[in-house]
């Protein structure tokens, strides 16, 4: 343990080492080996990971920190690495996770001719993301969260020659960088009041100290704003759907499994701070409830099959900020990870479909593929069924949890679990409805494509996965609560004043937690089986009448509430219009200004030229009138 | 008192000289002023007991410099007077102002601020010809100066300068040969009924 | 006659016109001869200090502003026939392409 514990280090270094060597000598290598470079690089970094974190589960060591390099001094800015509960959880969603999107990437990029350049991102985002949860300092973990985010963009725009693929890098960039912006006055906000960007000495210490309740909101809510710009929360969200024009593991890696529950991070993280402030959680909460909504009611309309993935994906996030923004930062992790799990085997899948279908992405041209594509069809299965929440898989569990904590904080929180609840329905409707619309019914392929199965690099992953996401909810079950137990430590220091949590007696109460769980469970069916009966059970006659009945709705839904249309109306034609004043404004004065200086200066030259008459003896007497003058000079300064 | 005489004949000399060489209109008039001027400096410099650099003086100067002046005025021609007159508008003017400048500085200088030498220690018109018989510039005394052969002007070392005036003079002659032999390429002119 | 002052006064008159001739005559080679004036001058003041100081050095200059002018010549000289071969003229009046 001790050993390990001075290696940590090598977590991130490792990743990072085989993103520098790919780069300067991924070319060099024959297809796989740069991806086998890569996959060792994060593989041996998930081992160290694995060993570091097994005396953490035992209890047999504690959290410590690892102090690497003191960077600013003065403004407290250093690297340090903090190995506790919760960062060791996420390190090993990451690299775990990572490793076999990594494996799987190796399958579903061959043949690209930019494959090393691929894995050198994947390397480069692993060793990002890894120095944003491994971060005992808010400057260490900025510096992550900055790189997670070029990484996003370069790995969004992996196919940069497609105009979409360009456009949707540079607007996740820039969504990202709104919430950037007020992380970093959060942050700032941090330092004046604590004098410090350690964690351990600002968070993690008695915050309530020094921060007044004011100050609390002010950096809360400045955090959740940075918060909703990574993990894609209302109103910042737009990026993610477009985020689907990058290759497939890269939506799974980045877009559902780890970059975009780093806001869930911060919030656990920060969860001091939140508890200080009297409003913050309930926003948060409010924020991730509306989002899973809405994100939700939009799903149930796409036809593209990444496009339901991503907008699932907005809406689980919604879950695991309505879970944290209810004090349930338990749940909200446990979320997260089985989370990392499903929706990464989900888009695991929907990558081996679309590399079975030839780039086919349209839900409405697939059908039928059980047949072609087994192995996928059962992982997907298995996913599809962890999403909706149905025992005993991973999604169940999980969704349970946060409902139950959401349910327990009473009041207002009531409204929010009846929207949740709504979405878990919502959920597990759009969840079959895309199961059905591409494994069963008559193939609706475009003519003469054969799908095929994909290789083995890309089906051993997805079962890896399938086995990850049935068995994962067993980690922490009403019985038997291991995760909340494994991360009391990090949490245990968290008493919300003006919330008071009941949720430890309810859980206690077999009936309550009981009577939740069939509930929630049972909306689960009661979506499986409305979406069964809609797009495979009914008469044609019936599906005509449901599709003429919902024309409106779906057609809103389909188009995203048109929320991409208002913010291009609201917000960026306005900016481009004001762009467009001080560019005139720019061409007009600045320019002007420069342009008559330098006009100025040409008559001037202009008028000085004849001085430059090229008679030598014109020079020599300038030249004697100067050595006239200097001479008077010195000897009128009696220097001489 | 024969150094006043000396001086006067010398100096109305070296000033005719010198305005001949500006007001000829024949360059070789103005050779030859210049070249009594330069004799009246060597007169000055046998006063001042520079006997050495007076011979280089008539050597260098009257010889050989004034030889190559009077070469060069033979070779693009005696007869070429120039055209007086001015070209440059305001040239003359601008010397008449300047002169005048000087003129009066001079003037400002030596009558109304008083004018005195800055003096070293052992100078000023007291050993004036005292320091004549010490600085009896014969060759040997030149040349111990020169090379540092004297231990009391050892330290001037001006044997390095030596050197590298030689090294300048050996250039002057390499370039000299070469603006001489090495003429501008002529541009041949293609006449197009020649190459078809 | 005590003093260097009327050397000096020479010298300075000597100087004064060699710039005059400089700056007026347009004869190139006028004006180098023009130019040999004023360093003659510096020589004489170069003698008369070093007579008034009381050591070699003004003399040593001499010998070293000598040698300077002398190449200065050589080279000017070779300059002045050049730009004659390929333009018939020593008047550097003509020599004015350089201008603004």
């Amino acid at each position: 343990m001790d050993f390990l514990a001075d290696y940590l280090w090598l977590i991130i270094a490792l990743p990072l080492a085989g993103a520098v060597a790919l780069h300067f000598g991924g070319k060099f290598l024959p297809e796989p080996l740069p991806g086998l470079v890569a996959v060792g690089a994060i593989g041996t970094a998930f081992l160290i990971a694995a060993a570091a974190f097994v005396p953490l589960a035992t209890g047999e060591a504690e959290a410590h920190i690892l102090m690497l390099w003191d960077w600013m001094p003065g403004i407290g800015a250093a690297f340090e690495i903090r190995w506790d509960q919760l960062s060791a959880l996420m390190t090993l969603i990451v690299t775990g996770v990572g490793t076999l999107i990594h494996i799987y990437s190796i399958g579903y990029m061959h043949g690209d001719p930019r494959f090393s350049r691929f894995f050198t991102y994947l390397n480069l985002f692993a060793a990002s993301m890894l120095t944003l949860v491994l971060a005992n300092n808010y400057a260490m973990m900025f510096v992550g969260w900055e790189l997670v985010g070029l990484c996003s963009y370069l790995l969004i725009s992996f196919w940069f020659t497609r105009p979409s693929a360009a456009a949707a890098g540079k607007k996740a960039f820039v969504v990202n960088r709104i919430g950037d912006f007020a992380f970093i006055v959060g942050l700032m906000l941090v330092f004046t009041q604590f004098g410090s960007l350690s964690m351990s000495e600002t968070v993690l210490s008695h915050p309530g100290e020094v921060l007044s309740p004011g100050t609390a909101t002010a950096i809360a809510i400045l955090f959740l704003i940075g918060a909703a710009g990574k993990s894609a929360q209302i109103p910042l969200y737009v990026w993610l759907p477009d985020a689907m024009e990058g290759p497939t593991p890269v939506s799974a890696l980045i877009h559902a499994a780890t970059m975009v529950t780093a806001g869930v991070y911060l919030i656990a993280r920060n969860a001091a701070i939140f508890e200080l402030s009297p409003v913050a959680l309930p926003i948060v909460a409010t924020v991730g409830a509306a989002t899973a909504l809405v994100a939700a009611l939009i799903a149930v309309g796409q036809n593209d099959i990444k496009k339901v993935l991503a907008y699932s994906t907005v809406s689980q996030l919604g879950y695991m900020f309505l879970a944290v923004g209810s004090a349930g930062y338990v749940a909200g992790v446990f979320h997260l990870m089985t989370h990392a799990f499903f929706k990464a085997l989900l888009f695991l899948g929907a990558g081996s479909v679309i590399h079975g279908m030839h780039e086919e992405q349209d839900m409405r041209k697939m059908g039928g593929l059980r047949t072609a594509m087994p192995i996928t069809h059962a992982t997907m299965l298995v996913a599809t069924l962890a999403i909706a929440g149905i025992f005993p898989f991973a999604g169940f569990f999980s969704k349970d949890e946060i409902l139950a904590s959401v349910f327990a904080n009473g009041g207002y929180y009531l409204v929010l679990w009846g929207v949740g609840l709504f979405t878990a329905f919502l959920t597990a409707y759009y969840m079959t409805r895309q199961y059905i619309m591409v494994f069963w019914g008559k193939p609706r392929w475009v003519e003469g494509l054969k799908p095929h199965e994909s290789s083995l690099w890309m089906t051993v992953p997805l079962m890896v996965l399938a086995v990850l996401s049935a068995g994962a909810g067993f980690l922490n079950t009403p019985q038997l609560l291991t995760l909340e137990h494994y991360l009391e430590p990090v949490f245990e220091a968290l008493h919300p004043a003006h919330l008071e949590s009941e949720l430890p007696r309810i859980l206690g109460m077999d009936g309550l937690a009981f009577g939740l769980a069939i509930v929630s469970l049972g909306v689960a069916v009661i979506g499986i089986a409305t979406a069964g009966f809609v797009y495979a059970r009914s008469s044609e006659r019936f599906r005509q009448w449901f599709a003429n009945a919902t024309r409106r709705p779906m057609n809103a839904s389909e188009n995203a509430f048109w929320v991409d249309k208002f913010y291009g109306k609201t917000i960026v034609l306005p900016g481009k219009k004001l762009a467009q004043g001080l560019a005139s404004f720019d061409s007009f004065f600045v320019d002007g200004a420069v342009n008559g200086v330098a006009g100025v200066v040409q008559r001037i030259g202009m008028s000085l030229k004849p001085l430059q008459s090229g008679f030598v003896r014109s020079y020599g007497a300038t030249f004697v009138a100067g050595v006239i003058g200097l001479v008077i000079f010195f000897l009128t300064r009696g220097g001489l | 008192m024969t150094e006043i005489v000396l001086f006067g004949i010398f100096g109305t000399v070296a000033i005719a000289g010198a305005l001949s060489v500006i007001l000829a209109r024949n360059p070789i008039y103005s050779a030859l002023g210049l070249m009594s001027t330069m004799f009246s400096l060597a007169v000055f410099y046998i006063m001042h007991l520079g006997h050495f650099v007076a011979a280089i003086q008539i050597i260098v100067y009257t010889g050989a410099v004034m030889t190559l002046f009077l070469f060069v005025i033979m070779l693009i021609g005696v007869d070429r007077s120039e055209d007086t007159a001015e070209q440059l508008p305001n040239q003359r003017r601008i010397v008449v102002g300047l002169g005048l400048t000087i003129a009066i500085t001079t003037v400002v200088l030596t009558v109304g601020q008083n004018f005195k030498w800055v003096t070293a220690p052992g100078s000023g018109p007291a050993n004036w010809d005292a320091n004549a018989e010490a600085t009896n510039g014969t060759i040997q005394a030149i040349g111990r100066v020169l090379f540092g052969a004297d231990g009391a002007e050892r330290t001037a070392g001006w044997a390095l300068p030596f050197e590298v005036v030689s090294l300048l003079l050996i250039v002057a002659a390499v370039g000299a040969i070469a603006l001489a032999f090495f003429r501008p390429l002529r541009k041949v002119e293609i006449n197009p009924t020649e190459t078809d | 006659m005590a003093g260097p002052t009327p050397y000096m006064a020479l010298a300075f008159i000597l100087f004064v016109i060699g710039a005059t001739g400089l700056l007026t005559r347009r004869n190139a080679l006028i004006m180098f001869m023009s130019v040999e004036l004023m360093l003659n001058s510096v020589n004489l003041t170069f003698v008369a200090a070093g007579r008034a100081i009381g050591n070699f050095t003004g003399q040593v200059s001499v010998f070293f502003v000598l040698v300077v002018a002398a190449a200065e010549v050589v080279i000017g000289l070779a300059i002045i026939v050049a730009v004659f071969q390929k333009r018939n003229s020593a008047s550097v009046d003509e020599l004015s392409e350089m201008k603004g």
